[in-house]
């Protein structure tokens, strides 16, 4: 059976006519600029800038202007457009022990070298609503004390545990590391390319992975050892000059877990490590990040029933994508009418059989 | 690679400060240098991407953490000297005019472009690290220790 597959256009351009003016929201009302969703709703970029995979705060910005303020929406507008741009190279490894930190914290050490640093945080907010921010054209808010700062970075947490022999060293991987923007994802996957998917993978699916695993559900006993929120320089290395010049910086947030040891007979007690790295400013995420880092890494290091969700690898790899997802799960909305047809002409057939063999049933019961 | 020389660390310097510069003080800058070298593109500005890449815990396996916008232009000026610009972000205004400057920096005009374009970034670039830096230094937290019981 053939079923019209035209026909929807005029329906589908009043209804596109009909999004943009609700994107638009009350003409009344001052159209929001690119710059200001950039500059005021730095974390909503952060974030479809993180999923989306590619770092331009103004691109993202006017994503999720254009996606109504729907992050994964903006995420999938943010991927499209990066197709269409050559990869023109990689950067060096990010240095993130030479970021300029805002905020780094560890909840390991009091007396952490190189101080705790809080930061412009959420934290010991009392999340109560600001009914003041509701006022138009209120003033800026005074500047923030300073104070001076200090003349060298503040040395990495997990390096003065490494001094003693207690941590975990990180293993070197290849040099070139696996990409899934050019390749699709092969399980098993190695951590490099584990690390890729969940940074560009959905928050809110990584947070209750990460949750999951506190819970009990594949547990890793995790303490951030630290904590970074600042920027870093991206270096490449210039082709027709053959030496690395520092052509931007990114904000980032890095999460280092210490979890749990490993030790053998053999091997003495050591901690393990678990890592977040973001695009953006999103602690959230580079915690949940590192948790289920650490949680995929637990066969690696033999740890026996690793059948929890956040530890299974072709799960979590599988479904933190939440552009792919939303793919799959609003694909089923579109028209499907000729498979239907089919499943109710099925179902009618397999009714109507039934309703005669009950016939038949009673009328040899009858006689 | 070989260890790069004096001159290509003094390059490496300036093809930085200009490409983290942002666009608007850039090209003002440029405008009131006053410079109008005539030039022809080697390679006019073109964007694309570059995958950043970091370490698995900040030292060890290196991974794709994700691509930033790059936008790169190379020129060579009439009396033969080349620039080169990779610049983040889009702007191909910015990398035209971080391809010229980073041309006349290898000619005789070096010391004037050096004193108004490149002191005042350098600057500018310092002043805005510093702030950052100096609020952060604010929200350090200094810890108290009570002493309990008899010393």
């Amino acid at each position: 059976m053939y079923v019209a597959t035209k026909g929807g256009e005029r329906a589908i351009g009043a209804a596109h006519a009909w999004l943009a003016e609700e994107r638009r929201g009350d003409p009344a009302t001052p159209a929001l600029t690119v710059a200001q969703i950039r500059e005021q709703m730095t974390l909503a970029v952060a974030r479809v800038m993180a999923e989306g995979a590619l770092y331009d705060p103004d691109l993202a910005a006017l994503a999720l202007k254009q996606a109504r303020g729907d992050a994964v929406e903006a995420a999938f507008l943010i991927r499209a457009y990066r197709t269409t741009l050559p990869r023109l190279g990689a950067s060096l490894a990010l240095d993130t022990a030479a970021m300029a930190c805002d905020r780094r914290i560890s909840a390991i050490f009091k007396d952490l070298p190189g101080g705790q640093t809080l930061g412009p945080t959420f934290d010991y907010t009392h999340r109560l609503l600001d009914f003041a921010l509701a006022a138009e054209d209120a003033p800026p808010p005074p500047a923030a004390p300073e104070a001076p700062p200090a003349s060298s970075p503040a040395p990495r947490a997990a390096a003065i545990l490494d001094r003693e022999g207690v941590l975990q060293p990180e293993p070197e991987g290849a040099d070139t590391p696996p990409d899934l923007t050019r390749a699709p994802l092969e399980l098993p996957a190695d951590r490099a390319l584990r690390l890729q998917a969940l940074a560009r993978g959905d928050e809110g699916f990584l947070l209750a992975l990460a949750y999951s695993s506190q819970r009990g559900y594949g547990r890793n006993h995790p303490f951030v050892g630290e904590l970074r929120v600042g920027a870093a320089a991206v270096e490449v290395e210039i082709p027709e000059l053959g030496f690395a010049v520092a052509i931007g910086e990114v904000a980032l947030t890095e999460c280092e877990t210490i979890n749990q040891f490993a030790g053998s007979t053999t091997e003495p007690a050591q901690f393990t490590r678990g890592y977040g790295l973001v695009l953006g400013c999103n602690e959230r995420k580079a915690i949940s990040m590192a948790l289920v880092d650490r949680a995929l890494r637990a066969r690696e290091l033999g740890e026996a029933d690793a059948d929890a969700p956040a530890q299974d690898e072709e799960f979590v790899l599988s479904h933190c994508d939440n552009v792919q997802a939303s793919g799959f799960l609003e694909h089923i909305k579109l028209p499907h009418h000729v498979d239907f047809q089919a499943e109710l002409e099925l179902v009618r057939r397999l009714r109507a059989e039934a309703t005669a063999a009950q016939a038949a049933a009673s009328s040899e019961a009858a006689g | 690679m070989d260890r790069p020389t004096e001159d290509d660390a003094a390059r490496r310097d300036w093809m930085g400060l200009l490409a983290r510069a942002p666009a608007e003080a850039l090209q003002k800058l440029w405008g009131d240098a006053g410079a109008t070298p005539r030039f022809s593109w080697l390679r006019p500005p073109e964007t694309g991407a570059v995958m950043v890449r970091g370490r698995a815990g900040g030292v060890g396996a290196v991974f794709n953490l994700g691509e930033m916008t790059v936008t790169r232009a190379s020129l060579a000026l009439d009396c033969g000297a080349v620039g080169h610009a990779w610049v983040q972000g889009r702007d191909r205004r910015k990398a035209e005019i971080a391809a010229l400057v980073d041309a006349l920096m290898q000619t005789a005009a070096a010391p004037r472009l050096r004193a108004q374009v490149l002191a005042p970034l350098a600057e500018a670039e310092r002043a805005r690290r510093d702030a950052r830096a100096r609020k952060a230094a604010a929200t350090q937290v200094a810890f108290f220790t009570m002493a309990r019981g008899d010393a």
